[in-house]
């Protein structure tokens, strides 16, 4: 009885080629899986941009919306809270906002596109409670130049969302992406399309 | 670098011992044919229904409110959630039309039989198993079929005497399928069930490892031998196995990517419809692996008899082993009495089935009781006609 | 004796009782629908007609406008201009004006979710039911359907189809008859037409992803092709060896 002469060529071959071909089924088969856990067209639409219509705004005031399950903040700064950003720089923690909390665009004083109207994430960089908004001045003591006060554990913040010395909190407010669409219409989730509504200053 | 890495897990860890044990040296008959690949294909659909699974109760909510919206969300919203969806709703009635073949292996080439009755028993408990398992996750979708259908089987346990309707209140959680049933169910499909299967699963394949493998002759065979009648399980019958599985995954997959619907009877038309509590749908039926049994229940006029029928019909497949008193094990040396019994039963539970998906008339009830009697003499009838039939000699050797 | 073919001839005959089991059991006989799920240019005329006549009442609530502008070809702009018509943002799913209290007031029934629907009763049954209203003075909204007798909804669709009469049956004749008393906006034929394209749009919601995942399918049945031959190969030529000795 003639015995079968093992063709070890050929089986390494076909072992090769099926754990090829296998493999690369395997791997191909899981992108779907793993493409899965990506954000859902239901995550997608809720992250989406919020436009926020700013003409009832009044000087002074503050208004809130939802971005991405987050609270975002719109303070339509008076002329004297913009004089008074610099005057209390050294109580700062980072008066020139060196730590990455903002965008490009909103890398200056006044942390913002357009001095006038104030953008900011309102999470405390702390723990993440969100900070009440305090403009007044005297409110929390003589010396208050305006701001916001967060009740968890006390960290305070200017009017241009830069963090004070002596707090829990260690970094500024972050500023969102966002741009204007028309004088008193912003776009929050996007970035700062300059030849679109006004332009800062 | 990579032996003395290898090395150090085999002084800790039997890596060596249970290779051999299980793979290289656990010897098979070497004239095992297509029936003899649903063991394997039956391990990958577990496998397939688990990792699936996760990945679908990653998005799916179990809440009476939001079930249905979430797996229309899971259909839509989520990347590649419909293949999800499908894998696992298609996978499900594959997962049983192996099963049945693999079930109908056993009653062909007598693999119930001495000395495997354990795994026979085993086996028919992971049936069972899977079989709870499936109607469980058949209410999540919360569709107007799983509700009512879970509303009617429930209420099938009311028709024991004393604590029937206690016990359908208990495992509800309340007066109607709800909220409560469908949290329970949740739990129990995608934790405490799988978790069992896969315990019986291991004793399964424990067992049958222990005392070796039948084959289409029926015949014993000293195993671990060298006298050419067997050969191991690796190289041999993992390639071959593999080869199996990329056939089956070719059906599979022509099912899941053009017709994962399979004309309503792997998904529904009627479960569609969100569950609506104050409204049944004008056909309640289960789904097609359920219609034999379905259709006994109906057969019998008499609600608890039809319960009883229904139980005795999965009962009396644990006791196989000791109905079957013939000399050999598989149908091609057992007499034609086996044959014809086998083949009316086929052909019963395939009626069975049938029936079980169409609307009562008096001629299918009628035919309907016809089945069921077929199917109850195969067993009924069997410790005689195997007893008294004449059977073919066996041959000695494989090859 | 009980070989596998055996066995296959009665999955077979099995699968074939099972079609058989599917006969229509309403004895209107149902008009064809053509559903052409690649037709980019029907779906959109679809999801006009949809947005224009059904979703005064009838949300697709599982269906968001940003989804269907993706797979339908519409851009941003054209889908606010021609198929939102509420303060809905892109992302929003399609729901209905409609305030269930209203809608049981008005119709006695709260209109259904339309997402499934193809999938519940079937394009051919809905292109049929679209087809089948007819003038009749005993109902609150004047008209009745032949495939859905007493029907809540109204003859939204009238101002195209135009009225029709229902002519009883009669011994020889086997199915009801439907004239055109009045005509409508579209011929016979265009009304087709529109109705075929408003079905084609459902039967889509109901399965938006129906052509990704048949173009996925036909890559995936290709590399098991591959695969099942590299496999079939691998096994014959570890065989060899056992298939030798037993000569």
């Amino acid at each position: 009885m003639s015995t079968h002469k093992i063709d070890e060529q050929r089986r390494k071959f076909l072992v090769t080629a099926t754990t090829v071909v296998g493999g690369v089924g395997v791997l191909a088969a899981s992108l779907p899986f793993a493409t899965s856990l990506l954000p859902s067209a239901k995550a997608e639409a809720a992250a989406a941009p919020v436009e926020v219509d700013l003409s009832h705004l009044q000087p002074g005031q503050m208004l809130t919306v939802e971005w991405q399950g987050k609270p975002v903040w719109i303070i339509y700064r008076t002329k004297a809270m913009i004089e008074g950003l610099h005057k209390h720089e050294n109580e700062l923690r980072d008066p020139e906002s060196r730590v990455d909390q903002q965008p490009e665009y909103a890398h200056n004083e006044h942390r913002s596109i357009n001095p006038d109207y104030l953008v900011l994430i309102g999470i405390c960089t702390h723990l993440g409670c969100s900070p009440k908004y305090v403009p007044t001045v005297h409110e929390l003591g003589s010396n208050w130049p305006g701001g916001f006060y967060c009740p968890c554990h006390g960290s305070t913040f200017d009017l241009a969302g830069r963090v004070f010395k002596g707090v829990p909190a260690p970094i500024n407010l972050a500023v969102p992406p966002y741009t204007f669409l028309a004088e008193k219409r912003i776009l929050i989730g996007t970035d700062w399309n300059p030849g679109q509504g006004t332009r800062d200053g | 670098m990579a032996n003395k890495l290898v090395n150090w897990f085999k002084q800790r860890f039997p890596i060596e011992k249970t290779y051999q044990e299980n793979l290289t040296r656990y010897y098979l008959p070497k004239n095992f044919n297509f029936w003899y690949l649903l063991g394997s294909l039956a391990l990958v659909m577990l496998g397939l229904q688990l990792f699936t699974g996760i990945f679908l109760s990653m998005y799916y909510t179990p809440t009476a409110k939001e079930a249905f919206a979430s797996v229309e969300f899971i259909m839509r919203d989520v990347n590649y959630g419909w293949l999800i969806r499908y894998l696992h709703s298609t996978g499900a009635s594959f997962f049983f039309i192996v099963i049945y073949l693999h079930m109908f292996r056993s009653l062909l080439y007598g693999s119930h039989k001495r000395p495997r009755e354990l795994v026979w028993l085993l086996g028919m408990l992971l049936y069972l198993v899977l079989l709870a398992e499936a109607f469980m996750g058949y209410l999540l979708p919360w569709g107007q079929m799983s509700y009512w259908g879970a509303q009617v089987i429930t209420s099938l346990f009311s028709a024991i005497p004393v604590i029937g309707p206690k016990l359908t209140l208990w495992m509800r959680g309340d007066y109607m399928v709800a909220d409560a049933t469908l949290h329970r169910f949740f739990a129990l499909h995608i934790i405490a069930v799988p978790l069992i299967m896969i315990f019986l699963v291991r004793l399964h394949i424990k067992a049958l490892h222990y005392v070796g493998a039948n084959n289409p002759l029926g015949i014993d065979i000293t195993i671990n031998s060298k006298d050419n009648q067997t050969i191991p399980f690796h190289p041999y019958y993992t390639l071959k196995d593999l080869w199996g599985l990329a056939i089956f995954l070719l059906i599979f997959t022509l099912i899941v990517f053009f017709a994962p619907e399979f004309g309503g009877y792997f998904l529904e038309p009627t479960n569609f419809i969100p569950a609506d509590p104050l409204q049944t749908p004008a056909h309640i039926a289960p789904i097609w692996y359920m219609t034999p049994f379905y259709a006994m229940l109906r057969a019998v006029p008499d609600k608890l008899w039809g319960v009883m029928t229904m139980a005795a019909a999965i009962a009396i497949l644990f006791v196989l082993p000791w109905l079957d008193r013939s000399p050999v094990r598989s149908i091609r040396y057992r007499g034609w009495m086996s044959k014809m019994a086998l083949f009316i039963f086929s052909l019963s539970f395939l009626g069975l089935g049938y029936l079980g998906l169409t609307e009562v008339t008096p001629w299918r009830t009628l035919l309907a009781r016809v089945f069921t009697m077929g199917y109850f003499a195969f067993f009924l009838l069997m410790p005689f006609y195997t007893a008294l039939e004449k059977s073919k000699p066996l041959p000695e050797r494989i090859a | 004796m009980m070989k596998p073919y055996l066995t296959i001839i009665l999955l077979v005959l099995g699968t074939l009782l099972f079609k058989l089991a599917q006969a229509s059991e309403t004895s209107i006989k149902l008009q064809q629908a053509h559903i052409y799920p690649s037709d980019k240019a029907s779906l959109q005329r679809g999801a006009k007609l949809f947005m224009n006549y059904c979703s005064g009442c009838h949300s697709l609530q599982y269906m968001r406008y940003q989804r269907i502008a993706e797979d339908l070809g519409i851009n941003e702009k054209l889908l606010k201009e021609n198929l939102i018509f509420s303060a809905a943002k892109p992302g929003d799913p399609v729901e209905s004006a409609l305030l269930s209290t209203d809608a049981k007031n008005w119709f006695g029934v709260v209109p259904p979710d339309l997402t499934l629907i193809a999938k519940i009763r079937g394009v051919n049954w809905l292109y049929t039911f679209l087809h089948g209203f007819y003038q009749d003075e005993n109902r609150p909204w004047g008209t009745n359907n032949i495939l859905f007798p007493e029907v809540a909804m109204p003859h939204v669709l009238a101002p195209l189809q135009g009225i029709q009469t229902y002519s009883p049956l009669k011994p020889e004749q086997p199915q009801p008859i439907l004239q055109l008393k009045q005509p409508g906006l579209l011929t016979a034929r265009e009304y087709d037409q529109a109705i075929n394209d408003l079905v084609n749009f459902l039967a889509y919601t109901a399965a938006p992803e129906k052509l990704k995942r048949q173009y996925l399918g036909m890559g995936v049945l290709l590399f098991l092709a591959i695969f099942a031959i590299l496999t079939y190969l691998l096994k014959r030529e570890y065989w060899k060896k056992i298939n030798q000795r037993s000569l």
